[in-house]
């Protein structure tokens, strides 16, 4: 038994049928393939499969699909525009904040929610706030410079990190 | 994911989501899903039919009520309610609570109803929840309830809560604004994993007799008030940090698990609470 669902992913609305045990994490994935998202644990211990639902980051594997229906989904896919990709990416570009970059897509938009609350984080804001993502390759310092410049040029351009 | 071919249903109302219970055998009700979605994975529970409560109207409002109690809806994310203003300003101690469960997504979906619900011994806002004597309020199939939290954990996953019936909120009484203290919690990975061990220590604005609070959590089959510590702090203050701490090591019923051993969990019950009592000043 499916379900028929809509939901707005980087601004386009999909509509399908979906399964209702299917999770917003494999949804995506399989689905719309859009693998940015990735599975980690499914368990919500590793923060690999962040998406912002209705501009909150949330643990995509702890969703399911039928409970997107009619909400708005950002996924990595939907940061870059015409080409050019969002300061924050290319902050963890420029401060090498990603090695294998399994956990970056959850990271940027763990953080993307975290600037949209608070704009300007202390280092310890922005640590509690990554603590439930985990990367196993940069040890984590990089991703922390990288959050820090990026706020700072979000502040500057006064377009703060909601799109 | 589930073990058998599941429903999914959206309740529009109280009264339908009771209804929708009520249809099938094996219904669940559906807040943050992050514990029941786990549950289902690990197969501990296969629900027939999930009903998904978060879009019922109201139950996602923080309210003060006419007598100054503050009602908390059952869908509010725990992330929501640490924010809130009320919550900050007249109940710290819960937003401290709130801001230990799990992860800042986790937060987004996770609600306080949810956690009292699961039951856990280690969940974390019903240290707050107890110490500031919440009330949960809910709507069953014979009608409203509403049950003080002092009594409403039975065991691991076992509440006074009846077959059927729907939390629709929280409620922390007028009286408990104000009462401040220290929540310290022992994690083997901070930000994501339950609580080895939690103990609260609060005083209630009004002093005096009756006015601390001493709760411990994960170190008992049901979080746990201890009247005995808190009487000593009632009398003595902080100068009884040291008995409390041997009343609460009395108190608690700690067991070995991969978080940690009973002894290490009894030990640090001590040394939390006579910390905790000690920086009541
Ligand atoms: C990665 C991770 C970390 C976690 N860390 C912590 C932690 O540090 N501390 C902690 O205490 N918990 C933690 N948890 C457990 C969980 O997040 C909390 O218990 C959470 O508050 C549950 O709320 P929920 O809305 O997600 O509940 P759900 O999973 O939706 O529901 C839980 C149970 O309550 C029932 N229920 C839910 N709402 C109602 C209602 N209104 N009326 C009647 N029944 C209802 C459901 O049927 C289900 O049986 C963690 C979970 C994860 C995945
Ligand atoms: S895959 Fe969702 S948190 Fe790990
Ligand atoms: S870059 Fe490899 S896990 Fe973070």
């Amino acid at each position: 038994m499916t379900q028929r669902i809509t939901v707005r992913v980087n601004g386009i609305p999909e509509t399908a049928e979906v399964a209702p045990d299917r999770t917003l994490l494999t949804f995506l994935r399989e689905d719309l393939d859009l693998t940015g998202a990735k599975e980690g644990c499914n368990e919500g211990e590793c923060g690999a499969c962040v998406v912002l639902v209705d501009r909150k980051p949330i643990n995509a594997c702890l969703m399911l699909a039928v409970e997107a229906d009619g909400r708005e989904v950002v996924t990595i896919e939907g940061l870059a525009k015409d080409g050019v990709l969002h300061p924050l990416q290319r902050k963890f570009l420029e401060h090498q904040a990603l090695q294998c970059g399994f956990c970056t897509p959850g990271m940027i938009l763990t953080t993307l929610g975290l600037l949209a609350e608070n704009p300007s984080p202390s280092e310890g804001e922005v640590r509690r706030a990554l603590s439930g993502n985990l990367c196993r390759c940069t040890g984590y310092r990089q991703i922390l410079d990288a959050v820090q410049d990026a706020a700072a040029e979000l502040r500057g351009t006064g377009k703060g990190a909601a799109r | 994911m589930n073990v058998r071919p599941l429903e999914f249903r959206t309740a529009r109302s109280t009264a339908e989501a009771t209804a929708l219970w009520a249809e099938v055998p094996d219904a669940y009700y559906l807040a943050g899903g992050t514990d029941l979605l786990i549950q289902m994975r690990l197969g501990r529970r296969s629900p027939a039919r999930l009903i998904d409560l978060k879009r019922i109207p109201g139950l996602s409002a923080i309210e003060v009520r006419g007598d100054g109690a503050l009602s908390i809806g059952a869908c509010v994310p725990l992330g929501v309610i640490a924010a809130h203003p009320e919550v900050r300003a007249r109940y710290p101690l819960l937003a401290e609570c709130c801001l230990a469960v799990g992860s800042y997504p986790v937060r987004n979906r996770a609600t306080m109803a949810g956690n009292v619900c699961n039951a856990s011994p280690a969940a974390d806002t019903a240290a707050a929840l107890l110490a500031l004597e919440a009330a949960v309020e809910a709507s069953g199939p014979n009608g409203d309830v509403v049950l003080p939290l002092a009594g409403f954990f039975q065991g691991p996953g076992k509440t006074v809560l009846p077959a059927g019936a729907l939390v629709t909120a929280l409620v922390l009484p007028a009286k408990a604004a104000g009462c401040r203290g220290s929540f310290h919690r022992l994690s083997r990975r901070r930000g994501v994993d339950l609580a080895t061990l939690g103990v609260l220590v609060g005083r209630h604005a009004a002093g005096g007799a009756g006015a601390h609070r001493v709760v411990l959590t994960a170190v008992a089959p049901t979080p746990l008030r201890v009247p005995a510590a808190e009487a000593l702090l009632d009398r003595q203050g902080a100068a009884a940090a040291a008995q409390a701490a041997e009343a609460a090591r009395a108190a608690c019923k700690p067991i070995d698990d991969v978080r940690g051993t009973a002894q290490y969990r009894r030990e640090m019950v001590g040394v939390l609470v006579a910390r905790a009592a000690a920086a009541l000043g």
